[in-house]
């Protein structure tokens, strides 16, 4: 048979991955892996905080990954995946050297810029961390355009908490807070939710732009902490998680009521979403 | 012969030790109510103007987990106290209620209640006291669940 | 050849019925692949025609909620029923389509783009309320931000030759939705059929090809009679349909209403089939299909179409976001006649009552919609008291 041609690198808005090398994999926790990937032909892409990738392992299936390396530069992409079922648990086990094909990125952005001048909570819950973390680096190089900047980290255990080995140098620049929802007796940090870590920190609720990704229930419950001490709906972001089966507004799957999380999110402010969250199976 | 509201409060422990009048005060602002099975009593995020006193039934407090569905987190039985969001601001409920069986409670009406605690702090300290004794049992129990004691001790 | 006091300008004709073979060859000689209606199985489908022979002649359907016959007219109307179980979205959004085929081992796998198909199409009898699920549908595939390049090469040449609906069905309401009977524009051609004295077609071009496709027709001019016929025939059409739906504000009466008791009833009718959504002309979702041969050496993508009624539709890590058939029968229901305004600016709901004829138990959004307005806002209230 004769060899196929590989296609001109595919449009934006392709149902063809790019193929990209696996270039580095490492072990987050027991069922967490970070990958750093490199295209195969052409250009670094470069992404914006928040935005994610439609991953495919190549004859296993595709799943949407948000991207968690350094934003809005031509860089590596950066992805942290959690093993959930076969095509993510095959992304996992892609070793250096293996191919995974990308399509992306996809989707609005962390409005970072808007939140220049204020105060900064980055509120994450259990993998939720990796979405945000384009957030904590663009913060950690432009600190001095904000005011206060804090990440407030749950986990269930401390056994899953994620980029713990870079927690000393963020908080060279950033506070960072975190606690687990159980612990052995070796865990000397905090145990409860991750809301109990709001009154501890300093933040001018007014002046305050909320960044928070985790279990839809999380950051239902966290959207209310922060209403509650008065941080304003409309900058209250979240990042919404749906089935999606082709990340470009076309196959219909992602619905939540009148918004398409692939086109018009996945980030959202809180205010927009407020009345579709409160519908059970919406 | 139908008893009165304010026999009918004497009947509950958690009103145990109020005086005659106190409980003449309560059941001012109380009435009676009823639950078919399946019942929702209130959601999340609804404005939380009552609480109520489970006297036959009992009602599941769930939480709404998309893609796992309602939770229960516990049930209120008989002569347990439902609801305390009224009691501090921003008066919504955090989680659902609803009802596992036929369920006859006493509703309260916070509004009406928060008035008359704001009127006589003596009335509020005892309520205050006995909703402190509720939530710090919830919690214990909560804490104890938390430990996952049955498990098998495999994390998945 | 030109019809008899007929100039190229002219952008109608009348033509004898037997003219319809010579419309259909002068398609196939333009190397169109015409597809239209033909009886296949007791239904109405839409198949390619080699001729006009093939069309139903002299048939038409009875239709009501979950039922559909063929019935024998006693004249031989080339177009006397009304839709069936089909629409013409299969042949623009196909139900199965490879996207891609790579070849995996060794290396880095190569991706092969599946070609598109460029042979033109011609659909022959296209009704109003289709004209408009396919300008529905072009906004779907097209209008975004990333658009299907299936759809645009397979849709770039259409023809489309409309026919005004004389025979509404039991189950159509196209006049509820501002979607027809009478056939106003994004047309080639347009067909009336009409029967007084003659039996014959009033030909109306739409398009310069459609004209010049005219053209080559024999025919005479249009006459007042055929004029007079052909209204009077749509302001029939337009009395006699099934049904009807208020769609005033149905966007903003469904939003305020998803937690209407309505939902509850109608879930325990609702089989979850998606039969409707198969039928539907604008229902547009569709999964995608990776597969590998048994080697693992061959992968391939496929887009087939998908049904918001399956409780793998919603499905992510952890369960399914709609697992009960009320939020499922829900989605589809206030999507298609509610966020459809938010998502794509129009209704999705065209009004032609396929979803009503061919569910199983009969399910009718017109009185689905009715039902919850007769009790706007019911089920509102959390606290039951």
């Amino acid at each position: 048979m004769a060899t196929a041609t590989v296609i001109e690198r595919p449009g934006p808005g392709s149902m063809v991955p790019a193929p990209f090398l696996v270039a580095a994999r490492e072990q987050d926790t027991v069922d967490t892996w970070t990958l750093t990937l490199d295209p195969i032909d052409g250009p670094r892409p470069s992404i914006a905080p928040g935005q994610f990738m439609m991953v495919y392992a190549f004859g296993v299936g595709e799943v949407p990954i948000s991207v968690s390396g350094p934003p809005g530069r031509p860089g590596p992409v950066v992805l942290t995946v959690r093993s959930v079922g076969a095509v993510t648990a095959a992304v996992c086990g892609s070793e250096p050297g293996a191919t995974l094909g990308l399509r992306g990125p996809f989707g609005t952005p962390w409005p970072v810029e808007s939140a220049g001048g204020g105060d900064v909570l980055v509120i994450a819950g259990g993998i939720g961390l990796a979405p945000l973390r384009p957030v904590v680096l663009d913060l950690l190089e432009r600190r001095t355009g904000y005011g206060s900047a804090a990440v407030l980290y749950g986990a269930r255990t401390p056994g899953d908490l994620l980029y713990t080995r870079l927690f000393d140098s963020w908080r060279r620049t950033l506070d960072v807070e975190v606690t687990v929802d159980t612990a052995g007796p070796d865990w000397p940090g905090r145990v409860g939710v991750v809301t109990k870590l709001l009154p501890g920190a300093r933040f001018r609720p007014e002046q305050t732009t909320a960044f928070v990704c985790g279990p839809e229930i999380m950051m239902r419950f966290a959207a209310r902490a922060l209403l509650e001490r008065g941080v304003a709906p409309e900058r209250i972001l979240l990042s919404m998680e749906r089935h999606m089966d082709c990340g470009i507004g076309l196959c219909g799957h992602c619905q939540l009521g009148p918004t398409l999380i692939c086109r018009d999110g996945p980030v959202y402010p809180y205010s927009t979403l407020a009345p579709w969250l409160e519908v059970r199976e919406l | 012969m139908p008893r009165s509201l304010d026999d009918l409060l004497a009947d509950v422990p958690f009103f145990e030790g109020l005086g005659d009048d106190t409980r003449a005060l309560l059941a001012g602002c109380a009435r009676n109510v009823h639950f078919g099975a399946g019942d929702r009593i209130f959601k999340e995020g609804g404005e939380a103007d009552v609480f109520y006193v489970v006297r036959h039934g009992s009602v599941a407090v769930e939480a709404f987990v998309p893609a796992r569905g309602p939770v229960t987190i516990e049930t209120i039985e008989a002569g347990d106290v439902l609801g305390w969001s009224w009691l501090f601001p921003p008066y919504r409920w955090h989680f659902d209620a609803r009802a596992l069986a036929v369920v006859r409670a006493t509703v309260f009406d916070a509004v009406c209640l928060r008035e008359k605690c704001d009127a006589d702090p003596a009335l509020g300290y005892a309520l205050m006291g006995r909703f402190a004794q509720v939530l710090i049992d919830r919690l214990q129990s909560t804490r104890l669940r938390l430990l996952d004691v049955y498990g098998n001790g495999n994390r998945h | 050849m030109r019809g008899e006091g007929h100039t190229i300008e002219s952008n109608q004709m009348v033509i004898p019925i037997g003219a319809l073979d010579d419309l259909i060859g002068a398609l196939r000689e333009r190397g169109y692949r015409v597809l239209g209606p033909t009886v296949r199985d007791g239904a109405i489908v839409y198949d390619e025609l080699a001729g006009a022979g093939e069309l139903p002649i002299g048939w038409t359907d009875s239709q009501d909620g979950g039922h559909y016959r063929l019935e024998r007219r006693e004249d031989d109307a080339r177009f006397g029923f009304a839709v069936g179980p089909q629409s013409w979205k299969r042949f623009l959004f196909p139900p199965r389509l490879r996207l891609w085929r790579a070849r995996l081992g060794g290396g880095v796998p190569a991706v092969e783009e599946e070609p598109l198909d460029d042979q033109p199409l011609a659909f022959l009898g296209v009704r109003s309320c289709e004209l408009h699920a396919i300008e529905i549908q072009d906004r779907v595939f097209l209008g975004g931000r990333h658009t299907d390049r299936d759809y645009a090469s397979r849709r770039e040449d259409v023809f489309l030759v409309a026919v005004n609906c004389f025979e509404p069905g039991g189950t159509c309401f196209c006049t509820s939705m501002g979607t027809g009977p009478k056939v106003e524009s994004g047309s080639d051609l347009t067909l009336t059929e009409l029967f007084d004295g003659e039996h014959r077609f009033l030909v109306e071009a739409g398009s310069e090809r459609g004209a010049e496709l005219l053209a080559g027709l024999s025919g005479r001019p249009v006459g007042p009679a055929d004029v007079e016929e052909a209204e009077r025939s749509v302001a029939t059409a337009t009395d006699r349909m099934g049904r009807t739906m208020e769609a005033f504000d149905l966007r903003d009466l469904l939003e305020r209403n998803l937690e209407h008791p309505r939902w509850d009833d109608v879930a325990q009718r609702c089989l979850t089939c998606g039969n409707c959504t198969l039928v539907c002309p604008t229902c547009f979702c569709s999964a995608v299909e990776d597969e590998t041969d048994l080697s693992g050496g061959e992968a391939e993508r496929w887009r087939v179409w998908d049904t918001c009624f399956s409780v793998d539709y919603s499905h992510i890590h952890g369960g399914s976001i709609r697992p009960s058939g009320r939020s499922r029968y829900r989605q589809w229901m206030t999507h298609k006649l509610g966020t459809w305004h938010d998502q794509f600016g129009s209704s999705g709901c065209v009004g032609c009552g396929r979803c009503i004829t061919w569910c199983p138990v009969g399910i009718d959004i017109t009185e689905e919609v009715a039902a919850i307005r007769a009790t706007d806002g019911a089920g509102a209230d959390a606290t039951v008291a």
